[in-house]
């Protein structure tokens, strides 16, 4: 719950409420942007993940680190886990971009 | 202890460290409590005490939200749930929480619909997908996680769901961080501010600490090298004598916090009379609760909940770690009575929690010293 995972915007779902298709080391998910909606994120940029939901906008080289602490602290299959479960209907395969 | 090349940019951490023991003076303690779980469970992860000059104490703090929701909040949300066509649904981490008569996954075995969810927004889902249920989900958390709970309310409100609720556990750092200062036995010197609660709430919230209080904060990031550089800088600010917030984590926090985050928490919830923290008691202003306008999405108002109240068990001296009095290793239960497995006080109940951390990380590794050097 209180894990921050690093992910990068693939693309910005314009007809849903603030969604966006996320990658996070290669598992794609939808992530709710409803609270970046001050600072929308684009394709491209990197976000941190709490709870499905984009908390903060960081640069590629943070979320670089991120993704590394998260391994040193034995976290990244916990993290992974987490993202999978993003979205029930999607639970267990990738999605398309 | 990890072996300080295993980490990244190892010798600038050997410098920090060095640093660290520069400032420290040889005749003072000190007591820096980090107040974050995450921080707590890095600090024992990485071995950074054994970084630190034995003058340098690390209290460990109130910032695991698991570890602080009292028992009956529990069996309030699994009375709720055993109500007819009631889907209980909970992150991974409350699963295994005990309440009276048991875990969240004791009573799924029993045959309760539980399901574990990994983002508020899923349990809504689950009530579109379960027109003829009700889901109740069961929000736990401290200002990182209540924005999404609010967002995932109005969202239910605007697109009419009206088979979900929220069993609202969310609680605030800042008066429980109030609530230790207050406390008698109380010695503190600085704080190691929360990270990711700080990318919401921002580093004003703390300024009192440092005003009124004159005590320093770092708000700091998670790796090694963020802990030991907010180190750093709270001894630098005492060595001045010095109090300010400092902002380490300048790449992710900004000073102000996440405003759409503080104006979705702001619209969904206001502040509850008074909560009770296990460990800490009853805490005034100290959590949120549903305001009136979303009542429909709110389990304590659409549902009986019976308000059960269980007592820490009295051997448990929960409180006085969360102080900073005692040690885990300190309390009469830990490690024989209370363990990860078996968790009877709170702090043991979460991987953040301080003993369960310090129950993984330094009580294995001594038990295997001491079995290693008894077959030698």
């Amino acid at each position: 719950m209180c894990l921050a995972i690093p992910g990068q915007v693939v693309k910005v779902f314009s007809g849903q409420q603030n969604t966006a298709l996320i990658d996070v080391v290669g598992v794609r998910r939808k992530v709710d942007l409803g609270l970046l909606e001050d600072d929308m994120p684009k394709p491209g940029d990197w976000v941190l993940i709490h709870v499905g939901f984009a908390m903060s906008k960081i640069s590629e080289e943070d979320a670089l680190d991120q993704m590394r602490t998260l391994r040193a602290l034995g976290e990244a299959e916990a993290a992974t886990q987490e993202v999978q479960g993003y979205g029930l209907e999607d639970t267990g395969k990738t999605e398309p971009a | 202890m990890k072996f300080v090349d295993e980490f990244r940019e190892p010798e600038v951490i050997t410098r920090t460290a060095e640093e660290i023991r520069r400032l420290a003076d040889p005749n003072r303690h000190y007591r820096i409590m980090e107040v974050c779980g995450g921080h707590t469970y890095a600090i024992y992860r990485f071995g950074l005490k054994d970084l630190l000059p034995a003058n340098i104490d690390l209290i460990h703090g109130p910032g695991c939200p698991v570890c602080v929701l009292p028992m009956g909040r529990i069996d309030d949300g699994l009375a709720i749930a055993q109500q007819p066509d009631v889907i209980f649904a909970a992150f991974g981490d409350m699963m295994r929480v005990p309440g009276t008569q048991g875990s969240p996954l004791e009573h799924k075995a029993r045959g309760m619909d539980i399901r574990i969810v990994y983002s508020p927004s899923d349990a809504l889902k689950l009530a579109q997908s379960n027109p003829e249920k009700h889901v109740m989900f069961f929000a736990i958390g401290f200002e990182t996680t209540a924005p999404s709970t609010a967002l995932t309310v109005m969202r239910a409100k605007s697109q009419g769901v009206h088979n979900f609720s929220v069993f609202c556990n969310h609680v605030t750092i800042i008066p429980a961080i109030r609530a230790i200062l207050d406390s008698p036995d109380m010695r503190l010197d600085a704080f190691i501010g929360p990270g990711h609660v700080s990318t919401v709430i921002g580093c004003r919230p703390y300024e009192w600490i440092a005003v009124n209080e004159k005590k320093p904060v770092a708000v700091s990031g998670f790796e090694p090298l963020d802990i030991l550089q907010s180190i750093v800088m709270l001894l630098r600010q005492l060595k001045a004598e010095e109090a300010r917030i400092e902002n380490q984590y300048k790449r992710v926090v900004p000073w102000e916090g996440n405003r759409a985050a503080l104006r979705a928490i702001a619209e969904v919830f206001e502040l509850r009379p008074y909560f009770e923290w296990r460990g800490l008691g009853f805490i005034s202003q100290s959590a949120l609760r549903i305001k009136d306008s979303y009542a429909e999405w709110d389990s304590e108002q659409r549902f009986h909940v019976p308000g059960v109240r269980v007592a820490d068990p009295k051997a448990a001296q929960c409180g006085e770690v969360l102080k900073g009095v005692l040690k885990p290793h300190q309390c009469k239960l830990f490690g024989n009575e209370c363990t990860p497995e078996h968790p009877i006080g709170a702090l043991m109940v979460s991987s953040e929690g301080s003993c369960a951390a310090y129950f993984n990380y330094e009580h294995r590794k001594a038990a295997m010293v001491t079995s290693i050097s008894s077959v030698a």
